[in-house]
Order: C-alpha cells, then sequence, then structure tokens
C-alpha cells in the first residue's frame, strides 16, 4: 500500500445524504473476480444523468469527495472503495461514515475524513461556486484546505498511522503469530468446526423453472 | 462494574491487546460466498499464504446463483465466473463448500444456523453485512469487507476497534398479528439508518424473549440497517432447543459443557450501556416503508409523508428525493399504493417460520390479478422442509412462483430482478435506489403483510383481509399450518 501524507486534487461536491454502496457501485458490478478495474462502475445508476456533478467537466478529474452525512452504508462490498479509488478519488470527506465502509476504506490506502456538518457546508459552497477548485488534505495536520476554508477532520489514529506508514494488515498480525496459536491451544474442544463436515442426509433438490408470465 | 453480552463476548476472545491499538480478536466461524471472496483468495495466493483453519471456514453460493433452471448451465458468463472461481479456490485451498444443488447450499447466514454452526458465543464473520442474524443466537456477528476475509482467511484474527454498546428494550407483548419485521423496522424508523453507528445492539425485553430463532434472526439481520456493526440477543432455551440435535451441535458431555458456558451469556445486572432505546410492544403495527432507505417506514396505517412539513432540512431533500424516486404521491395512504411484485424470501424472511405465516394468509385464495409473487426459500433444506409440509402447494395454488434457494430479488446480481419503475412488496431488508434492480422500486414488509398484499394488489395487513369475525389474529405465526397432507 501507498503511503498518504497528504493529497490535493479537485473536491467535488456531492450534496446528498446516505449515499449507500448500492448507489456507489450497484450489485451488478459486483461479479468481477478482480480487484481493479471498477472505475466505471462508480455511481453507475447516477451518471446516466448529464447534470450528476461527476459528468460536469469542472469536475471529471476529481480526487477528493465531499458527501454529505451517512456515506457508505448499507452492504459490506469492498468494490465501493475499490471503485471510488479506481476513478481516482483519494480521499472522502463526509460528516459521518458507515462503519465497514471506514474499515474498508482505511485497507485500501482511501482517507475517509471525518468533518463536521457545518464545515462541509463551507466547502460545499467554495466547490460549487467555484468548481475545479483544488482541496488540499493534510493527513499530518488532520485538515482540509479549501481556498480560505481551512476545517480540522477526524481519522482514528491507528488507521492514520498506518495510511502515512503504508502497512500492510496481514503482515502486521502475523508478526504475532505465536500468541495466536497460543489462544488457539485454550480455545474449547466443544466449540464447532466445519471440517470434518456434518450434516443432514443428501437429498435431491428439484429444479424449479419460470413460469411464463401471463 | 458487570459487563454486557457483547463485552463478554469480546473479552473471551481477545489474542493480543495494546494501548493505542485495536484489539486483535479471535474469530470462531467464518462464511464465505462467491461475491466477496474472489480478490481475498487471489491476495492470498500472491502473497503464498494458505488459509490458516480450514477447519472455521465454510462457503456457499448464494447472491449469483439463479433460482430457476439449477440443473442447467448458469446462463449470465460474469455470474458463472464468479460461481466457478468460488468452486475453484474452494478446491485449491481445501475449504468446504455447498454448491447450488446440494441440500446444504442456500443462503449464508441461513446454511451456518441450520447445519448448527452459529453458537452462542462465537465470533462470527463473513463478506456480507448481514453477518449480523448470527446475532440471535449471542453470538457477536459482523460483517467485513474483501481485505478482512482475506485477513481471517490468512490469520483466523481480526484487528478490532471496540465497539460502544446499544440496549434495545422492547417492553410488553407484540400485539397479534405484528411479526418480529414489525419490531425491527419500528427500531430503525425511530433510531434512523446511522443511529446505531459504531454501536452492537443488544435486543432485549419482553417481546424479544417471546420470539422463536427464527424471529430473532429477523430483527437481528437488520442491525445493520440502523447503523450498528452487530445486533445480539442472549441465549435462552429457546436457543438451545433450536440447537440441540442439529448436525454440528455438541453432543453428550460437550453439550453439557457448552450449555453450562451459554448460560452465562447475559448481560450483568450492573452492567451499563452507552446508549438505550426502549419501544413498547404494544403500540406497534404492521410497518412498511415508503422510502429509499430502512429509515423511512411508518405503519401501515399511516400515509406518504408531504415533504414541505418536513423541519428538518436534510430529512426534507432526502423524502423529497425518495419520494419521487419511489414515484408516490405525498399524502397517500399506504394501503392506496398498488404494487406489481411480492418477494418472499431473503436472509431476513426466507426461513420455515416465515413460509408457514404466508401460507396462512394465502391458503386457500387467489393472487391478484396482474401480480407477480416470488417465494423463494432461504436455502435448500428450508424448500424440503416446507414441500414436506405442503407449503409449495399451498403458494403454487395461490398462483405464486415456488422457486429455488437464494438470494434472488433481494438484490439484483441474479435474474431475479425489477424493471425500471416496477413496485414490490418485499420481506427482504433493502429499499436503496435500485437494489432490486434497475429504477425498481421497493417496499419493506413482514412476510403477513406481503401475502395480505399479493391477495389484495396494494399494500395491506391482516386487517384488510375479509377474514371471518372473532378470527384470532395471533394464529398466523410461524407454526406449522394445521393440517398437512401431501
Amino acid at each position: 500500500m501507498d503511503t498518504f501524507t497528504q493529497h490535493t486534487g479537485v473536491g467535488v461536491p456531492l450534496r446528498r445524504s446516505n449515499v449507500d454502496t448500492d448507489q456507489i457501485i450497484p450489485a451488478v458490478y459486483l461479479k468481477r473476480v478482480t480487484r481493479t478495474g471498477f472505475e466505471d462502475t462508480l455511481f453507475a445508476a447516477w451518471r446516466a444523468d448529464p447534470s450528476f456533478v461527476l459528468n460536469l467537466s469542472a469536475y471529471a478529474n476529481g480526487s477528493v469527495l465531499v458527501a454529505g452525512p451517512d456515506f457508505g452504508t448499507g452492504s459490506s462490498r469492498e468494490h465501493a472503495v475499490w471503485a471510488l479509488h479506481d476513478y481516482g478519488f483519494r480521499v472522502v470527506v463526509s460528516p459521518r461514515f458507515a462503519d465497514i465502509f471506514r474499515g474498508n476504506a482505511g485497507k485500501q490506502g482511501l482517507l475517509a475524513a471525518q468533518v463536521a456538518a457545518e464545515d462541509v457546508e463551507l466547502l460545499w459552497k467554495v466547490l460549487e461556486t467555484r468548481p475545479g477548485t483544488e482541496v488540499t488534505v493534510d493527513l499530518e495536520a488532520k485538515t482540509v484546505r479549501c481556498d480560505d476554508v481551512v476545517v480540522p477532520f477526524d481519522v482514528d489514529d491507528y488507521t492514520r498511522w498506518r495510511l502515512m506508514e503504508g502497512l500492510d494488515d496481514i503482515s502486521l498480525t502475523l508478526q504475532h503469530e505465536d500468541e495466536i496459536a497460543a489462544f488457539e491451544a485454550g480455545r474449547q474442544s466443544w466449540r464447532p468446526r466445519t471440517l470434518p463436515a456434518k450434516h443432514l442426509p443428501p437429498q435431491p433438490i428439484v429444479s424449479a423453472r419460470a413460469v411464463p408470465v401471463s | 462494574m458487570g459487563r454486557t453480552l457483547a463485552e463478554k463476548v469480546w473479552d473471551a476472545h481477545v489474542v493480543r491487546h495494546e494501548d493505542g491499538a485495536p484489539d486483535l480478536l479471535y474469530i470462531d466461524l467464518h462464511l464465505l460466498h462467491e461475491v466477496t471472496s474472489p480478490q481475498a483468495f487471489e491476495g492470498l495466493r500472491l502473497a503464498g499464504r494458505q488459509v490458516r483453519r480450514r477447519d472455521l471456514t465454510i462457503a456457499t453460493e448464494d447472491h449469483n446463483t439463479p433460482t430457476t433452471d439449477i440443473d442447467l448451465p448458469i446462463a449470465d458468463a460474469t455470474s458463472r465466473t464468479q460461481i466457478d472461481t468460488l468452486r475453484a479456490n474452494a478446491a485449491e485451498f481445501g475449504v468446504r463448500l455447498h454448491c447450488l444443488g446440494d441440500a446444504d447450499q442456500g443462503i449464508v447466514h441461513q446454511v451456518g444456523p441450520q447445519l448448527g454452526l452459529t453458537q452462542p458465543g462465537l465470533t462470527v464473520v463473513c463478506g456480507d453485512s448481514h453477518t449480523s442474524t448470527h446475532g440471535a443466537f449471542g453470538a457477536l456477528a459482523f460483517g467485513i469487507g474483501t481485505s478482512e476475509v482475506e485477513h481471517v482467511l490468512a490469520t483466523q484474527t481480526l484487528p478490532l476497534a471496540p465497539f460502544k454498546t446499544m440496549a434495545v428494550e422492547i417492553t410488553g407483548a407484540l400485539p397479534p398479528g405484528t411479526c418480529a419485521k414489525d419490531v425491527i423496522l419500528a427500531v430503525i424508523a425511530k433510531i434512523g439508518t446511522g443511529g446505531g453507528q459504531g454501536h452492537v445492539i443488544e435486543y432485549r425485553g419482553e417481546a424479544i424473549r417471546a420470539l422463536s430463532v427464527e424471529g430473532r434472526m429477523t430483527v437481528c439481520n437488520m442491525s445493520i440497517e440502523a447503523g450498528a456493526r452487530a445486533g445480539m440477543i442472549a441465549p435462552d432455551e429457546t436457543t438451545f432447543a433450536y440447537l440441540e440435535g442439529r448436525p454440528h451441535a455438541p453432543t453428550g458431555a460437550d453439550w453439557d459443557a457448552a450449555v453450562a458456558y451459554w448460560r452465562t451469556l447475559r448481560t450483568d445486572d450492573d452492567a451499563v450501556f452507552d446508549t438505550v432505546v426502549t419501544i413498547d410492544a404494544a403500540g406497534l403495527e404492521p410497518y412498511v416503508t415508503w422510502g429509499t432507505n430502512p429509515g423511512q417506514g411508518l405503519p401501515l396505517s399511516g400515509s406518504v409523508p408531504v415533504p414541505e412539513n418536513i423541519a428538518d432540512d436534510a430529512a426534507r431533500v432526502a423524502a423529497e428525493r425518495a419520494v419521487e424516486y419511489m414515484g408516490l404521491v405525498p399524502g397517500t395512504p399506504l394501503r392506496d399504493i398498488t404494487v406489481d411484485t411480492v418477494f418472499i424470501g431473503s436472509c431476513t424472511n426466507g426461513r420455515i417460520e416465515d413460509l408457514r405465516a404466508a401460507a396462512k394468509v394465502v391458503k386457500g385464495r387467489r393472487k391478484a390479478d396482474g401480480v407477480r409473487v416470488l417465494v423463494v426459500p432461504a436455502s435448500a433444506r428450508v424448500r424440503l422442509q416446507a414441500e414436506a409440509e405442503g407449503l409449495d402447494r399451498v403458494f403454487t395454488d395461490f398462483g405464486a412462483e415456488w422457486r429455488n434457494a437464494g438470494c434472488s430479488m433481494c438484490l439484483g446480481m441474479n435474474p431475479d430482478q425489477l424493471a425500471p419503475g416496477e413496485r414490490s412488496a418485499s420481506t427482504s431488508n433493502r429499499n436503496f435506489e435500485g437494489r432490486q434492480g434497475k429504477g425498481g422500486r421497493t417496499h419493506l414488509v413482514s412476510p403477513v403483510v406481503a401475502a395480505a398484499t399479493a391477495v389484495r394488489g396494494t399494500l395491506s395487513s391482516l386487517a384488510d383481509l375479509d377474514l371471518p369475525v372473532g378470527t384470532d389474529l395471533s394464529e398466523f405465526d410461524g407454526s406449522p399450518l394445521p393440517t398437512v397432507t401431501v
């Protein structure tokens, strides 16, 4: 994962609350088995509307998304983060993020910066009145700067540290493999195991057939 | 000071604690499906890693699978690729997989419980937000992203920041004709889609204790729609009775040891929750959603909100947008809304009790003209049991389509979808824009409301049906139908 200390890029005002992950990437695009190439799927339904913010030329190269509260609610799909990342976004600003989305973002180097609702309003006003304005997000100082507006943001210390160091979670955890093994040795023996498999006797399943529309 | 149920389960799984860093938590059960696992297996392969605990891992196929013609190749090429990828990964890494056509295939959140793998006090994860379903057993169960799936496959642990705790207390008894789905829709309408953010919810109170395990799963399932990481219900005799005798439930002395431990899994009397929400069950009615997030719900006796009357700016803008997307006229009584499709199924309401309750409503009736009715069991075993009870005949005589198991119309990843502008009454969990198909319009309802809606063609409850005077509405529950002849 790349290290992240500061990012400057065009800010995109997305004046909507409850931007759920089905809007960020509709389920139909989740069928891919690769980890890249999701840029065309971002906000797929909304992008059909020519007036949608990402279709306006001033915002086309945006990399800092400024959205309303409850961003990333709903499904756990990490594809939502991949779609934002592949499109070119490095930062999402919102007054409140869904927990799973925020966790997923931190794992992929996408910064979820929590900014107070009234400060988001200030950022929106600048970005809407002067489309194409660049936003600088400083992870060290935990500030978002947009022209003369400078506002603080929140991110948890651990995620901040990992982003700044560009560290991979699995390698960090595997440094403690002896502790995992020790914990496993103390687990109760009756806790369930999936193997060897146990189940009721197999039974044939008859296929249903679609009923023609009458 | 005492501890809450969630804190007890958490504490029992801490592998490593370090101030200033997340706790490293051990994971007892990892469930996989085809959508959120391919990139995780690819990550393992690239790093030369193995699955650390194959014996705590199980996979099934559910999101992409068709619910008809399951004996034929999957028509959609990308869906087929995703299924084939899971099969190849399961074979390569030695993971147990229940494929389409297997009696144990089904929605991942039904497969764990029905095999007896989901047990009280476990930590359960899956790359699916509705993993909260398993909290019905007193497990700490939550959805994770694909990077975390890879992390659990490689290490059987997850680094996690502590949750806050919330008590949702449902006092009193549910009125006849209402059910678990109405409870959770009312909770989300009250606290909002972000109300549970950062919290693990524990559902408590007389109405929760009176629910069956299936009903508790419905409640915990939708915890995520209130923004919570997980929902839990303390295990009790109802839980133990559900588990006993299931394939992976402990037996003999192990059973006794397990039950003795499970009995300790309750919130101490002197424990303190960060947040407490109380709802009086006696005031509950059948709930439906009118908008495009699960918090936009009202009692069925209500009307489509008039956005101009909403004082809060953000809520008003959201309501305006939702009413427009849903194609509704503000002020319209919810009961007057006509639907095109009724969907009974999903990890929220596709279990045997849900099918029984719906079957009791439609038995001996014909569906409304022009309404498409899909009934989709949550798993192949649920389907087999329903067929053994004759429920399939009740539904097909009604004019409904009886399908194979899977996620089906809950989300637009398989052939079961709404067309643009099509309106559904759905027992699923999300009414987001386009969730059931691009341009589709979703009203979330209980199985009983779905069935009554299929009878009349407009959003309806038992009260709208021509039931004989004096009918006891509490009969429309999840118990088996009285006359069973196949």
